[in-house]
């Protein structure tokens, strides 16, 4: 392809893999993620559907694009990249302007995934490398929480959706601060029940915790889904989070609260769980879920932002191979030490 | 190529495109980063960082046989050090305002590997006027590889150029791009689009080649 | 360093010291000028500087006097400003019209030094420019930019309490479009943490200014019209 040397060779294991099973793997992720999506139209109305549609569409025409100027077979048809796009979409605001969902989804797929060469090589999650570079590029739009449950969100197009692309956008849905920010800056707990079942205000997806749950709960059942993972972060998060509350009840919520708060369930189910950045060896899930949960709780009661799941899962990916390499188990019939 | 007699305008000349400190050698990274974020900043970091590699290159090139060879690190780092200090002096002198801007950046030119890396690779093995020279080109294409960075940085950060607005009223600007990771990101998108036309270059080179023989 | 083996042609110590003292010297005398020469320029860049943010958050006020507080906590005249000057601003007729204090504490990601006006007339914080602050761009410098959040400053109630141990009312910042009262700042959202650290840095210095410029700087003879901080006419 290229004359370019290859200086690097990066190379993560399993080497072998089973083919055919991508597309089938992706059709039930879509399944599973099928409620959450439509319970965030439901909550949210025009402006998340729009936001979702720009997420999908951005991702996997960039892959497209870039797979024809690399002169590659495309690989939209796989489905990956569009499940990519609809889990960015839903990590978002639902009022954000068009333009800069595209932008994201473009760096997200573009810097994210193919420049690591491609499926199966990203060390990130594309997703959320797409929301850490808005995060960090459009602070403002990405804190700006539209209500949920508005009257009119069937009828009403959020004017800041369909800002002019390069233009600041101009609000004019009530907005509400999430129950983290709540938390940090206020105080205020927000109550459990309302959290579950996703009455608060959020990210698309990311408020019905229950729905996400049952999404995971189904590809688990399929075996398609590494439960460790999660499983390891919400035990860390609610161990941690319950001895704090026993420390000060005052300033820290509990564990229910941390859980279904945020994009946490959402992170802890559909993120951590990308099968390309995420550890292989069991030991090496447990260890990878702490780690999230630890960075996850740090950051929301230390840090100076409300909420941190992305940026621990980012950094957690970033490590993912060296735990692998950290408890690799001997290989049999090798001494001590193999490698 | 390396065996042919070197011209005095191509010791300038070189450090502009074929050898350039920042794109093609890649050094000096660490104001080329943190000082671009605007074209004013930019510009002023790559004339103080100019002003001091032509004048270590003279010095080094006319101290030369003074200086042992044991010792030539130390004699390095104190000359470079001494025309830093001045700079910052002459810069306070200026402007409060731009010196405020650019910070502790300026003491930090002392230790920007590509004027010891000049000192040590070129100057103290030429002559003063081909040292100058070869100082003055690095300096450009330093300051003109800080200046594309630093524009790519303000305009898309502060929706301005050399403060002056550039856009109509309501410019979404893209703050990713005034903090460092910014930096990152247009240093990269430029390296992309350097490398990609010199390997262009090199393809038709080879393919003239091919073509001759 | 051991014994070096022995080499074609060996350095001596001699030419090591030459050298070393050689460009040593060269190095100093060059340094030396070149302060010499920019240092008077230097320091009317810097008074200018001081000067000129002076006399913005203070328009009112043609003469300043530096002060400081000693000691024991009263008012005192100073020849140079100390590493957080303060003075007091008289208008053309030698009459007080306010005072201009600098303080500082931590912000967002680092130390945040503001300077800021004090009226007598209206007992009120009049001005405020931020004079050092690395916050994040785009979000924590808001608080130079934003207007409404610098619309706080048109008369931000500074009233002395009455025993004079400090503030009537503790100056706080209070989340945006929530001001009910005018000691309230209204802050801005997206840069939380600084503009409560600038309510924070106004309070802890107004509390302890405040009372002692009320008892004291009216005590404090206005200073000759030739002042050294005058803003200059010409440039």
């Amino acid at each position: 392809m290229s004359p370019l040397k290859k200086l690097l060779e990066i190379g993560s294991s399993p080497h072998i893999s089973s083919g055919a099973s991508v597309d089938n793997i992706m059709f039930n992720v879509v399944l599973a993620l099928l409620p959450v999506t439509i319970f965030a139209v439901y909550a949210f109305g025009t402006g998340a559907a729009l936001v979702l549609a720009a997420a999908v569409l951005s991702c996997v025409l960039t892959e497209h694009v870039l797979c024809k100027f690399a002169g590659q077979p495309t690989t939209v048809g796989d489905w990956s990249v569009a499940i990519t796009g609809l889990l960015y979409g839903l990590t978002l605001p639902p009022d954000l302007p068009l333009w800069m969902v595209f932008v994201g989804g473009a760096f997200g797929v573009g810097v994210g995934k193919f420049l690591f060469g491609g499926l199966g090589m990203n060390a990130f999650n594309p997703a959320l490398v797409a929301r850490a570079f808005l995060q960090a590029a459009f602070p403002q739009a990405m804190t700006h929480w539209q209500m949920p449950f508005i009257d009119d969100r069937f009828t009403h197009i959020p004017s800041s959706v369909l800002a002019m692309p390069f233009a600041e956008p101009v609000y004019d849905a009530a907005t509400q601060a999430t129950p983290l920010a709540q938390m940090k800056f206020e105080a205020v707990f927000a109550a459990d029940a309302q959290l579950m079942y996703g009455l608060t205000t959020g990210s698309v997806g990311e408020t019905c915790g229950v729905l996400i749950l049952l999404g995971g709960i189904y590809l688990v059942a399929r075996n398609m889904m590494n439960w460790r993972i999660p499983a390891s972060i919400f035990l860390t998060v609610a161990v941690m989070t319950w001895i704090f509350q026993q420390i000060d009840p005052q300033t820290y919520p509990g564990p229910l609260f941390m859980l279904f708060s945020g994009g946490l369930m959402l992170g802890a189910v559909f993120m951590a769980t990308d099968m390309v950045a995420s550890p292989i060896t069991h030991i090496g899930c447990w260890l990878y879920g702490l780690l999230i949960g630890v960075l996850v709780v740090v950051i929301r009661f230390w840090g100076g932002m409300p909420e941190g799941v992305m940026y621990a899962i980012l950094l957690a990916n970033a490590v993912s191979p060296h735990i692998d390499n950290l408890i690799q188990p001997r290989v049999f019939g090798t001494g001590r030490k193999s490698g | 190529m390396a065996l042919k007699p070197v011209s005095p305008t191509d010791e300038f000349v070189k450090g502009l495109w074929r050898d350039n400190p920042v794109f093609i050698q890649v050094l000096g990274m660490c104001p080329a980063l943190a000082v671009s974020n605007t074209a004013i900043n930019a510009l002023a970091m790559g004339a103080a960082t100019t002003f001091v590699l032509v004048m270590a290159g003279l010095s080094v090139s006319l101290l030369r046989k003074f200086i042992p060879k044991e010792a030539r690190i130390v004699s390095y780092i104190c000359i470079i050090a001494t025309f830093v200090t001045c700079v910052d002096y002459i810069i306070m002198a200026l402007s409060i305002e731009l010196h405020r801007a650019l910070g502790a950046f300026i003491a930090l030119i002392v230790v920007n590997c590509l004027i010891l890396g000049r000192s040590e690779a070129f100057a103290s093995k030429n002559k003063p006027g081909r040292a100058m020279l070869d100082g003055l080109g690095m300096g450009v294409g330093f300051t003109f590889a800080l200046l594309f960075i630093g524009i790519v940085r303000e305009v898309l950060g502060s929706g301005t150029l050399f403060g002056v607005s550039m856009f109509p009223d309501g410019f979404q600007t893209w703050t990713i791009m005034v903090l460092p990771s910014g930096g990152f990101l247009a240093m990269a998108g430029w390296l992309l689009i350097v490398n990609w036309l010199r390997q262009k270059e090199d393809d038709a080179a080879r393919r003239a080649a091919e073509a001759e023989s | 360093m051991t014994q070096a083996p022995v080499e074609q042609k060996k350095t001596t110590a001699w030419q090591m010291y030459r050298a070393i003292v050689g460009i040593g010297a060269f190095c100093a005398i060059l340094i030396v000028g070149v302060y010499m020469a920019t240092a008077p320029q230097i320091k009317i860049n810097q008074e200018r500087f001081l000067a000129s943010a002076v006399s913005e958050v203070l328009p009112a006020a043609v003469l300043t006097q530096a002060v400081a507080l000693d000691d024991d906590g009263q008012l005192v005249v100073v020849e140079e400003n100390a590493d957080l000057p303060a003075f007091l601003g008289y208008d053309a007729e030698g009459n007080l019209v306010g005072a201009v204090m600098t303080s500082e504490a931590m912000g967002y990601q680092d130390i945040v030094r503001v300077l800021y006006a004090y009226t007598f007339e209206n007992q009120a914080i009049t001005g405020m420019k931020v004079l050092e602050t690395k916050e994040t761009p785009g979000l924590g410098d808001k608080v130079e930019k934003e207007p409404h959040f610098l619309a706080n400053f048109e008369a931000l109630d500074a009233r002395p309490a009455a025993d004079g141990s400090g503030l009537a009312n503790e100056i706080v910042t209070v989340k945006q479009g929530e001001k009910t009262e005018p000691w309230q700042l209204d802050g801005i959202t997206g840069a939380t943490i600084t503009s409560v650290a600038i309510g924070h840095i106004l309070n802890i210095s107004a509390q302890v200014w405040v009372p002692v410029l009320e008892r004291e700087a009216r005590a404090i003879p206005a200073p000759q019209p030739p002042a050294p901080l005058e803003p200059t006419e010409e440039e």
